[in-house]
């Protein structure tokens, strides 16, 4: 009997298919692959630890460059945690508005997922498609807060400024033209041969595996925060959970389609709605008073001095928020101990945390599998190494 | 029994000596156990018919330097659980001790726990007992110290890799 040999060889951290600075060991016999780890912390953001010595609002920025395809996301998890530990609450047009801008942002960031899912495996022409309808959105994220990428817009008790006058036009026309092109996607994908063959019943997790190891809604596991544990006035839509059956990564391409519906769904429901009102709280001393008033009335202007000179002191406590973005459960951990800058701030990364299932999706499968498995996982390295060490940070 | 009441019932009745207190800060339901307890009452929370806390959310830790009396220790580990078929999130806390933070690992409960457990010991050095695989995961390999504890500087760093482990430290200004 021929000695059993293996080869080990590197993908990545500089590879198309890895989405960034992800790299998988790989241990092969022939062409099957017996052991999968991946390896990360390429990328030196010291988020984490940044965050701890800028005041609560000042790190605010640093929650975009986390999941940058899901800029509102991050915000909006930041805001409502910190909102949460100081007992404030928002004006119902904020939050109105905040749910119609998370779920563009599900849309940007499923869009950007197929696109470089399908053209790891070879189809080319949806990452131009998905590409040209991603700029609608990023187009609304640009009239918000004058940011294609690095928002910033969901602030601490509101939002940085009033929703453009034509923002409600701008979503009705994402939603009018939107189904059509689904309806190409699936033209390209879904019935495509070459795509099926190449995902379906390839990177299967079971459903005792996914919840152990969280990939959940593509093996059948009903697990949703906007319906289970609902936030910023979710309670208040209706919109379909939808769940996979195979748990494989056609599974996972269906889902994020039909996601994408009912995020649009989400979306009519919230521009058909929306009520008027201010677009931030009155709290005094911790929400910025509106620019008009800090030009005209001393108290605003004394106020807004106070809030960007000194920040707030939260109450000593610790708060958890989760929140579903587009990759899954993202949650920030804040931990005040009294002072005007957070005592730790933890993100609950879904990237990273569904990384860490690689190896069961990709263990005896072949090693163009991998590249299936890593890209229906859609891990945003941004996320996953939002600490490592960073390099001679400015004070 | 609302969930709320059933966790207080279960920590109360099997584990009386290990609990120290309920919190209920914001309307986030949190025990503080101590740490030799914790593999069991993690066990028995999963295994309980009524709760099924299925689902390890997330596990971390905070470095509360300069706060130990008031906390009860250095260290504070976070259990963040949640339930997936009854809908409740409730925290369990432990706190360690700074000259030797060491808790058992969760991972043989929770298998998703041993990248979350792996990052808090990169991060904060805190060693869990009993990992498969306890080594370094997000800062580079061979780098000591760890960064997200308090007293590791901010500014002045002076990033360690192999090349520059012998040179002397380089002033920021």
């Amino acid at each position: 009997m021929p000695e059993r040999r293996t080869v080990t060889i590197n993908m990545g951290p500089q590879h198309p298919a890895t989405h960034g600075v992800l790299r998988v060991e790989l241990e092969l016999e022939g062409e099957t692959v017996v052991r999968a780890e991946p390896v990360v912390g390429y990328l030196h953001t010291g988020i984490e630890k940044t965050m701890e010595s800028k005041l609560y609002y000042k790190a605010l920025p640093c929650t975009d460059r986390m999941d940058y395809l899901a800029p509102m996301s991050n915000n909006l998890v930041y805001c409502l945690a910190v909102e949460k530990l100081l007992d404030i609450d928002v004006p119902e047009k904020v939050k109105w508005a905040r749910v119609c801008l998370a779920e563009l942002t599900r849309i940007n960031s499923h869009l950007v997922q197929l696109g470089t899912h399908a053209m790891d495996i070879g189809a080319q022409s949806m990452f131009m498609y998905s590409f040209r309808e991603r700029e609608a959105i990023v187009d609304v994220y640009e009239a918000c807060g004058g940011q294609r990428m690095m928002t910033s817009y969901i602030r601490i008790g509101g939002l940085a400024e009033d929703l453009p006058k034509d923002f409600d036009k701008r979503v009705r026309n994402i939603i009018k033209t939107f189904p059509d092109k689904l309806r190409d996607y699936e033209a390209l994908l879904t019935d495509n041969e070459i795509f099926i063959n190449r995902t379906k019943g390839v990177a299967v997790i079971s459903a005792e595996d996914a919840i152990a190891w969280p990939l959940l809604r593509g093996s059948g596991v009903r697990h949703d925060l906007r319906k289970d544990n609902p936030y910023s006035g979710y309670e208040k839509f209706e919109f379909d959970v939808p769940v996979g059956e195979h748990g494989d990564a056609y599974d996972r391409y269906k889902l994020r389609l039909e996601e994408i519906r009912q995020a649009l769904r989400i979306c009519q429901q919230v521009v058909d709605g929306i009520p008027e009102g201010p677009y931030r709280a009155h709290v005094p001393g911790i929400v910025l008073p509106p620019k008009e008033d800090v030009l005209h009335k001393m108290e605003s202007l004394i106020f807004h001095f106070k809030i960007i000179t000194d920040g707030f002191c939260p109450p000593i406590g610790e708060v958890y928020q989760g929140i579903e973005s587009p990759k899954g459960e993202i949650g920030i951990y804040v931990a005040s101990d009294g002072t005007n800058k957070p005592r730790r701030v933890r993100v609950r990364p879904p990237s990273f945390i569904n990384l860490a299932s690689l190896p069961l999706l990709a263990e005896g499968r072949l090693v163009p599998d991998v590249v299936v498995a890593i890209g229906s996982i859609d891990p945003v390295l941004g996320e996953v190494d939002r600490f490592s060490t960073s390099s001679r940070l400015q004070p | 029994m609302e969930p709320r009441d059933r966790i207080r019932q279960l920590l109360t009745e099997q584990f009386s000596g290990s609990v120290i207190k309920e919190e209920n800060f914001r309307n986030e339901q949190t025990f503080f156990v101590k740490p030799d307890a914790i593999l069991d009452i993690c066990q028995a929370l999963l295994e309980d018919a009524e709760l099924k806390v299925d689902y390890l959310a997330d596990l971390t830790s905070v470095d509360w330097l300069g706060h130990e009396e008031r906390m009860g220790g250095r260290f504070e580990v976070v259990y963040n659980l949640y339930s997936i078929s009854t809908h409740y999130r409730f925290f369990i806390k432990v706190m360690l001790p700074a000259d030797k933070p060491e808790i058992s690992s969760v991972t043989a409960v929770w298998p998703g726990a041993n990248w979350m457990e792996r990052e808090v010991y990169d991060l904060m050095g805190i060693v869990f007992t009993g990992h498969p695989d306890l080594k370094r995961i997000l800062t580079p390999d061979g780098f000591e110290g760890y960064p997200l504890r308090r007293d590791y500087p901010l500014t002045y760093e002076v990033p360690q890799f192999s090349w520059n482990k012998n040179d002397p430290p380089e002033v920021i200004t």
